[in-house]
């Protein structure tokens, strides 16, 4: 008897231990990243037309793409343009600086962690995937996204979709295979790979190229990570990243709440019980009251207090 | 086969009696006729045109989406309809909360008078929240996927939605003993008397649990809000300042039906009516002075003081000095000297202040570095006082029927 207790014993702990070790495994360093190398691109938008085509939104020619009048603003992601390129000037040798925006796929998402019906998912390849089939559409998600990237279908009436890059989640699970955008990106820009190695390599980039890029690498720590890292020639603020986000990620600033508001509930529950009983008992003893009351009144012909 | 006829006989027999009960009860003893002439007023006839406005614009934004009958856009996904109808409804529907924590578990009996209109106000303040969530949901249908579907328990939203979901119940018990006087069913009653005791002290935990996660909501938005608004104690705020909403809208709510259904408080002792007002005037200044230096306190410990020279600067000093200090101050005065008058009009101040704060936390200082920016459009604004055209006809509906303002004479 105590044997087999300790077989099974030793079984679970042996199990448990191996779920451990199977998420740990699957954790960082397999995750795959895009190191987007601000130097190299030229604003051709092809990975705007790239991602346009492979995630079937609505239908737009190739030239649509080859406009250039589209940089004369910032633009954002919509719920039809999963990404798309901005261009930004640098004063230090008026060379444009063009930046390809989409859903950084953080290592620790806000979307993730906002989500009440959990429709988002990290994957182990480092996806951040949204699920249509739970989404409610309160958009906490959008309120949440420290990089403002998911998108709203606003104009579809019944079944409405929070919209976003979906790291081509479908082509890179397949071996072999990369995004859309990287595949057909005609420059060095894009570079799809682990993210590991896509940190290594970036730090060697700035390395061996110190005049042309700024020492940082966005992405590597902001808000505890995202698979997308770029590298930029001026300062980040400067080609429409937000430099004041930190290095915490931003689950963890509601975190904390949520622990603490159920001590304080669990903790509260004490002394409310007991005033409940209480204030149980005094009716009590006022309703026993009142029916004595009541009898007197109904012997003396039935009036009413 | 007999017992089942004379039964059958029995119910045919009181049928006369049921209609004239649906009279009594509904039309309030008049018959359809007399009901409607005596509904012909003016405060109807404008509720009647805000909803002849106001239906068919819910029915095109359910129709068409949010995309034409909203300002809502991908960098501001959230407006008037979760600043002004969620986050001001609810943070003002917390009389129920302080009012029934105060009567029920402190034993403050004296308030019993306050209780009954506090709780159906909340009742439907939360009600009629979520009935306005329903219009900003892009998929409405699916209101209960959270309780039932998939959960997402790291979202405070989550919470939230739990937490709204058991204090709409626990309202609706510690409501019912005034229903059941209405039906005449006294077992019931009596039964939901005292489980109101118990939903009371559950409510307690589950209403302060998601009052402060209103406010936690913003927690995950520290480079959106605006870093004046913006603290690690936003949830403790939004305790606090709904602790103080509840307070002065009992005051406010108090006064405003003494005053509409005033032949239903005839026997109520108006002395006894303005020393209660005052102590709630007196709770409420206490809060509001806590709340002040938890704000400066805030402040000092995010040192950002720099931000105070700025438009937003001074908006915050509209917030915090007129409706927070002088409010405080003013409760203060009434209760000192004894100012009932005082006390209530400090009251709607306080409630205007409470409605400035949920609106700026959530719209006018939100994105506040965004290019742009947001304002509603007026198909948001109608639909928001539609609902509260119907939220408040539904609370008339039910005072002028039920024992909320006296008490049943049969009890």
């Amino acid at each position: 008897m105590k044997r087999t207790l300790a077989i099974a014993g030793s079984t679970v702990i042996r199990s448990s231990s191996e779920v451990f070790a199977d998420q740990k495994q699957a954790d960082p360093a397999d995750r795959y990243g895009v190191l987007v190398d601000t130097t190299f691109c030229n604003g051709c938008r092809k990975c705007e037309w790239a991602c346009n085509e492979w995630n079937k939104n609505p239908n737009k020619t190739v030239n649509v793409f080859e406009d250039k009048s589209v940089f004369n603003s910032i633009r954002r992601t919509n719920a039809t343009a999963f990404t798309v390129v901005n261009r930004f000037s640098n004063l230090q040798n008026k060379m444009p600086v063009y930046v390809k925006k989409q859903c950084m796929h953080c290592e620790d998402p806000a979307c993730l962690s906002s989500c009440f019906v959990d429709a988002f998912k990290k994957t182990v390849k480092g996806a951040v995937t949204y699920n249509p089939d739970v989404c409610v559409g309160c958009r906490y998600c959008m309120v949440a996204c420290p990089f403002d990237m998911p998108a709203y279908e606003y104009y579809e009436p019944v079944n409405p979709r929070v919209m976003k890059c979906t790291f081509c989640f479908d082509r890179i699970s397949k071996a072999g295979q990369v995004p859309a955008c990287v595949e057909i990106c005609p420059t060095e820009t894009l570079r799809f790979g682990k993210r590991s190695e896509l940190i290594d390599f970036a730090h060697e980039r700035i390395r061996n190229n110190p005049r042309r890029y700024i020492k940082h690498i966005y992405g590597e720590h902001e808000i505890g990570g995202t698979s997308w890292l770029y590298l930029s020639p001026i300062p980040f603020e400067k080609i429409g990243f937000r430099t004041d986000l930190g290095n915490k990620p931003v689950p963890n600033l509601s975190k904390g709440f949520l622990f603490m508001v159920k001590v304080f509930e669990i903790a509260a529950a004490w002394p409310l019980v007991f005033a409940a009983f209480h204030a149980i008992k005094k009716l009590k003893n006022k309703h026993l009251n009142n029916e004595i009351a009541t009898d007197e009144n109904k012997a003396g012909n039935g009036k009413k207090t | 086969m007999k017992l089942q006829q004379m039964r059958i006989k029995r119910e045919m027999a009181k049928k006369p009696e049921s209609v004239s009960w649906i009279y009594y009860k509904l039309f309030l003893g008049m018959t359809f006729r007399e009901y409607l002439k005596s509904n012909m007023t003016i405060s109807n006839g404008i509720a009647a045109v805000i909803l002849i406005v106001a239906i068919p614009v819910m029915v095109y934004r359910l129709a068409y989406g949010l995309g034409p009958s909203t300002n809502l856009t991908d960098t501001n996904p959230w407006g008037i309809w979760i600043g002004v109808d969620v986050l001001c409804g609810i943070a003002l529907a917390a009389g129920g909360l302080v009012i029934g924590a105060m009567y029920y578990l402190f034993g403050m009996t004296q308030y019993h008078h306050f209780i009954r209109p506090a709780i159906l106000t909340s009742l439907l303040g939360y009600l009629f929240a979520v009935f306005a969530l329903l219009f900003d949901l892009g998929r409405y249908y699916r209101l209960p996927y959270p309780m039932v579907v998939s959960y997402g328990f790291a979202s405070v939203m989550f919470l939230i939605a739990w937490h709204f979901a058991l204090y709409i119940i626990v309202l609706l018990i510690e409501w019912s003993p005034a229903l059941f006087e209405w039906l005449n069913m006294k077992k019931a009653r009596e039964w939901f008397n005292r489980l109101a005791v118990w939903a009371t002290a559950i409510g307690v935990i589950v209403a302060a649990g998601h009052q402060a996660a209103l406010g936690a909501l913003f927690l995950v938005t520290p480079g959106k809000l605006h870093p004046l608004w913006y603290s690690e104690l936003l949830p403790v705020y939004f305790l606090l300042s709904a602790v103080i909403a509840g307070l002065s809208m009992v005051v406010v709510e108090s006064t405003l039906t003494h005053r509409i259904f005033s032949k239903q408080v005839e026997n109520i002792d108006n002395a006894v009516f303005d020393r209660l007002t005052i102590n709630l005037g007196k709770g409420a200044s206490a809060a509001l002075f806590t709340y002040f230096f938890l704000k400066l306190f805030g402040l000092a410990h995010d040192e950002t003081w720099v931000f105070l020279n700025t438009f937003y600067g001074y908006l915050f000093f509209v917030e915090i000095l007129v409706f927070v200090l002088l409010p405080a101050f003013l409760f203060a005065y009434g209760a000192r000297y004894g100012n009932v008058q005082i006390t209530r009009w400090t009251a709607l101040l306080t409630v205007a202040g409470i409605i400035l704060n949920r609106v700026n936390t959530s719209v006018i200082v939100f994105n506040w570095k965004a290019t742009e920016r947001y304002y509603p459009l007026w198909t948001e604004v109608v639909i928001s006082i539609g609902i509260i055209t119907i939220e408040i006809l539904v609370f008339r509906f039910i005072v002028n029927r039920m024992a909320i303002l006296y008490n049943h004479p049969d009890y």
